[in-house]
């Protein structure tokens, strides 16, 4: 598998790591950090995880390269890879 | 079959013979002969036995396909099992013998399992040696793995080196038949970057066995000149002796080249073989096809090959496999070896075509030898090889007297690689086979590989295949003239095994696992009707051969009982790799201490002078202890460095802590949403121990964090977690906060860095430190941490910071002052009694503080687990910050940090014993907790541990037993604090 990073170019798979899909971390104003609500979107953001057989959105990091975290849209049925960009120029 | 060598003709090199020996017998060959033809022109017709029956067996065909012709090659250290003799090239002294016999090929015992039969049916795995149960590990299963097996391993240290290549072009072509010549010879002309990948030493493939004519030449010569202008091509690239053994996604292939498997040795110097990983942007697969070989009774006896195996050994090799020959056949490919035997003057007795009558185009062949149209082989006579063979007809069965069979069946394209993406092939009725119908993954298929068998066709597809997938990376390539080829009619049919035609005698299906058409009969009617239930069940297609020779005859036969059409009836993929590779080839350099990289600290070489024993902490290598004439157990030394440090002061390398720098105007608020505690406190100058969660509120690591500026800090990180804490706060830098203005450095290898420790360390650091004293009590306390040079000028960082629990510092200087600044340390530390301590000193002290470590922050522990609660900043967000306070994160029946100090002090308490309560039975409804860590304490003349107990902290004072039950002990001991030494910290303050 090859990954073409937005820096590096095309590289092999055991460049990078995979860590999951690619989600948002809440935003909790401090005073509601221990609110019921905070717990329950923080346990979804940890342990929610999509695993969709087919276009999926997941953070990689290219650690053998320019250790830069990279938005990788990938279709999980074919291992094409669709899309990756540079997680900093790629805001959801 | 009584082989023999013809007397012209033939790829071979007569003016060169080779000596060779199989089975102890001393034989001769000609350069250009694979070791199966050689033994045909030495009149050997059995040469192994099968895998469960232990029948003889001949050579079936004359390629990688092959499925009986398995040999030992060489001897001591470097036999090697399984090598076919069809594609062992020839080389003066090979030294093979035949496998699966017992004592000799001639007289093997074990033969008696083919009167066993009915043992070794479908499915004999779940159904036999069942019963008594006790009888399987005495008994049955020493005597299976006694007859099984193919070859043996040598059991030795393989004493051949390898290597792994890496490769990119723009267009890979898999196989140096006449198709992939051409693509590569399109595409090369094109100026595209080309590599060509052939599994024989000479390219041509089928241009070299077939005897085909092409524009005035015949297929040798043709397959020259397509070569020379390759080879004439620098953009070409030809790797010969080369398999590509498996695909991988976006156009990544495993090849591996057998560069000295054809020499007795290889050179000095010279890998025995190179695994090729290639990046092809696109790939024509020219794979050619198998030949399917004909179900009949004893079908698997000596003398029964495949055509097209014939005409190779004919054509290419000058032997002939037998002095007479019956062809049967279902294609025109049978009337070619015909003809290619009468032109040789072989004896062809009969030609039994499946279909009706002689095919056009073969009008010659009718007319010499004796025509069976619409007949089949009924089975093969004769004792130990075929000595005639029954033809039905209409009529009836008549027995022809024959040596050689040579059988047609069809063909089925090798698209293995492609199966490798779990594409399904379609069945293709016009040729009798499974295609696939186009690219797929960038790979074309091309030439028989695609189903179309006649030459003029695959020279035309091979260029087709190589414009075509050129195009696709947006290039250009012209088609090429191709030769004026006569047409030659080309049809394939099908011959498949018609249930209810059984017979006394035995079908063979798939010859290398002895699977017959009766066992595919028995899945059947046992209800195993789907092709992979088919295949598990019976083991069909299974063995070292991936069922080439065999899968589809198979799925014909269960098509054909379940009354479905082939195409119905499902098609099983194989796996990579396609051949066999070797452990040394896929292991490659990476073999003893190249396993993996070895990271050695800036001081490494003063640690070997000192005596260090090292130890492995992931790559690293560390000092573990530095011991000293007269000490007689590592304990000793251990008992030594700890008391010397303890009362005096000794040196450690601590290079291999993780090293973060954090610079800019937002570091502090990134380390406070980083840490759990609050870094942005920390005063310029100062340095503090800090806390790392996870997201899920569990702890990720711990360390220090110093201060140089307002906007400039250090992160300390432990050695195991360096490279993931450093990923994690590059996450967290860039994907979580990316407005904070903030820029992060792993100088891990930037510095060397020592730990200076006990009362007299300032002592020994005031002496390096170049302005005066600034190391006391008053100027440079606990916890002072501080950017200033040491030794006459070499830049520095130092911090009072202790591990030990005593007073101490960290030095870190430039990687390259190391060596000498260790010199130094050592010199000013000598009046001071200064001793180098290892690994196993820092843990045992750090046991006696009850500090945390790897075995403590396993991933699993919290900071209410470690007592580090407290530390937690709730008026702030950070990482872990939400979840670490979920009530069950915070139970205090959670296994808890705690001291463990045994009854008698001289009981060594174990690391991983359970903790039970006093008095109960050692069951896991009773299991308490477990020790972490443990040690001897010459400081408290004790054995120690540091251990997690469910609600530890509130039974300090408690008896426990410790139980370790594998290596056999109860230790009563005492719950304490996990601080077993001077638990107010006044050593700190020392000096």
């Amino acid at each position: 598998m090859r990954i073409t990073c937005p820096h590096c170019g095309p590289r092999d798979l055991i460049e990078f790591t995979v860590l999951g899909e690619a989600r948002t971390r809440p935003a909790v104003a401090v005073e509601d950090l221990d609110s019921p609500a905070a717990v329950d979107a923080f346990a979804a953001y940890v342990y929610d995880r999509a695993n969709p057989a087919g276009i999926h959105r997941e953070h990689w990091f290219h650690g053998f390269g320019c250790q830069t975290w990279l938005v990788v849209t990938r279709d999980t049925l074919n291992h094409a890879v669709l899309a990756v960009a540079d997680v900093r120029e790629e805001r959801p | 079959m009584s082989g023999f060598r013809l007397a012209r003709g033939g790829l071979i090199d007569r003016s060169r013979p080779l000596s060779f020996r199989f089975d102890g017998r001393s034989l001769s060959g000609f350069a250009g002969d694979t070791l199966a033809s050689a033994l045909i022109a030495n009149g050997v017709s059995t040469v192994g036995r099968s895998f469960k029956l232990h029948r003889p067996r001949g050579i079936l065909g004359a390629g990688a396909e092959e499925p009986n012709a398995l040999v030992e090659l060489r001897s001591g250290d470097r036999r090697e099992p399984n090598v076919k003799a069809t594609v062992a090239e020839l080389y003066d002294g090979l030294d093979a013998s035949s496998q699966n016999r017992w004592p000799s090929l001639r007289f093997d015992l074990l033969a008696v399992n083919g009167l066993l039969k009915p043992v070794f049916a479908a499915g004999f795995y779940y159904k036999t040696f069942m019963w008594p149960a006790a009888f399987w590990e005495k008994v049955y299963e020493p005597l299976i793995r006694r007859a099984a097996g193919l070859g043996r391993a040598s059991g030795l240290p393989d004493p051949d080196r390898y290597e792994r290549v890496f490769a990119a072009c723009d267009l890979l072509v898999v196989g140096g038949g006449p198709a992939g010549l051409m693509a590569t010879l399109t595409a090369g002309r094109a100026g595209a970057d080309v590599i060509l990948v052939d599994e024989d030493h000479r390219p041509g493939g089928r241009l070299l066995a077939d005897g085909v004519s092409a524009g005035g030449m015949d297929g040798p010569a043709l397959a020259a000149q397509l070569v020379g202008e390759i080879r004439s091509l620098p953009n070409v690239r030809v790797l010969s002796r080369t398999t590509a053994a498996a695909a991988f996604d976006h156009g990544t292939f495993i090849a591996v080249e057998r560069v000295a498997d054809h020499l007795p040795l290889p050179q000095p110097e010279m890998p025995r073989q190179r695994v090729w990983e290639i990046v092809a942007e696109r790939t024509v697969l020219a794979t050619g096809a198998s030949e399917r070989p004909l179900v009949f009774a004893d079908n698997d006896r000596p003398g029964v090959m495949l055509a097209g195996g014939v005409s190779q050994y004919v054509n290419r090799h000058a032997v002939s496999p037998g002095r007479r020959v019956v062809v049967a056949t279902a294609t025109d490919a049978g009337w070619a070896t015909a003809r290619d035997l009468v032109r040789a003057g072989v004896n062809v007795a009969a030609v039994v075509d499946a279909r009706g009558s002689a095919p056009r185009g073969f009008e010659d062949v009718a007319a010499e030898v004796a025509v069976f149209p619409a007949a089949r082989v009924d089975r093969t006579l004769g004792r130990g090889k075929v000595e005639a063979v029954a033809i039905a007809q209409a009529g009836g069965t008549v027995e022809v007297p024959a040596d050689l069979v040579a059988v047609s069946g069809g063909f089925n394209p090798a698209i293995q690689l492609i199966s490798h993406f779990g594409v399904r092939p379609t069945w293709e009725p016009a040729i009798g086979g499974f295609v696939i119908g186009g690219p797929v993954h960038g790979i074309h298929p091309a030439g028989a590989a695609a189903g179309r068998y006649d030459l003029a066709a695959c020279l035309a597809d091979g260029a087709r295949a190589a414009v075509a997938a050129l195009s696709e990376i947006g290039r250009t390539a012209a088609m090429p003239d191709l030769p004026s080829i006569e047409p030659g009619p080309h049809a394939a049919g099908t011959a498949f095994w018609k249930p209810g035609t059984l017979r006394p005698g035995r079908a063979f299906v798939d010859l290398q696992h002895d699977v017959t058409a009766a066992d595919v009969d028995l899945a059947h009617r046992e209800g195993y009707v789907s092709v992979e239930h088919l295949k598990r069940y019976t083991t069909l297609g299974m063995a070292t051969d991936q069922g080439r020779t065999s899968n589809v005859d198979g799925l014909a036969i269960m098509a054909a009982l379940r009354g479905l059409p082939i195409a119905d009836a499902g098609v099983t993929l194989s796996r990579p790799p396609v051949v066999p590779l070797s452990i040394g080839a896929v292991a490659g350099a990476r073999t003893g201490h190249h396993f993996r990289p070895t990271r050695l600290t800036p001081i490494h070489a003063w640690a070997e002078e000192q005596g260090a024993v090292f130890v492995d902490t992931g790559q690293w290598k560390r000092p573990q202890y530095f011991p000293r004439p007269g000490e007689t157990s590592w304990l000793d030394t251990v008992n030594r460095e700890v008391m010397a440090v303890r009362s005096g002061v000794g040196v450690t390398d601590v290079s291999t802590l993780g090293k973060i720098e954090i610079h800019g105007p937002d570091a502090a608020a990134f380390l406070d949403r980083v840490y759990a505690n609050r870094p942005s406190r920390i005063p310029v100058g100062r340095s503090r121990y800090a806390l790392m969660l996870r997201e899920d509120g569990f702890v990720m690591d711990d360390g220090t964090v110093a201060r140089f500026a307002e906007d400039r800090f250090a992160a300390s990180v432990s050695t195991a977690h360096a490279a993931a804490v450093w990923r994690h706060m590059l996450f967290c830098q860039q994907v979580l906060w990316p407005d904070l203005d903030v820029s992060l450095a792993a100088v891990t290898d930037v510095w060397a860095q020592f730990a200076i420790a006990g009362p007299k360390s300032a002592r020994v650091v005031a002496a390096l430190v170049d302005d005066g004293d600034p190391v006391s009590r008053e100027s440079f306390g606990p916890m002072t941490a501080r950017e200033l040079t040491v030794c006459g000028g070499i830049s520095a960082r130092l911090a009072a910071v202790s591990f030990s629990g005593e007073r101490a510092f960290e030095l870190a200087v430039p990687a390259s002052a190391g060596d000498a600044v260790v010199r130094r340390i050592m010199r000013a530390g000598d009046e001071h009694g200064i001793v180098a301590y290892g690994t196993e000193a820092m843990a045992v002290m750090r046991i006696e503080k009850g500090h945390p470590a790897g075995a403590e922050l396993n991933g699993q522990t919290t900071a209410h687990d470690l007592g580090f609660a407290k530390m937690l900043a709730r008026d702030k967000d950070h990482v872990g910050r939400v979840l670490s306070q979920r009530p069950a994160l915070n139970d205090p029946a959670r296994p808890r940090l705690v001291g463990l100090k045994p009854v008698d002090p001289s009981t060594p308490l174990k690391g991983g014993a359970h903790v039970l309560p006093a008095g109960a039975a050692a069951t896991a409804d009773n299991d308490q907790g477990w020790v972490t860590s443990s040690a001897y304490s010459p400081t408290l003349a004790s054995h120690i541990a540091l251990a997690l107990v469910t609600r530890g902290p509130e039974r300090h004072g408690e008896v426990v037993q410790v139980w370790d039950g594998i290596r056999g002990s109860v230790v009563q001991a005492t719950i304490a604090a996990p601080c077993h030494l001077d638990p107010e910290g006044e050593r700190l303050h020392a000096g």
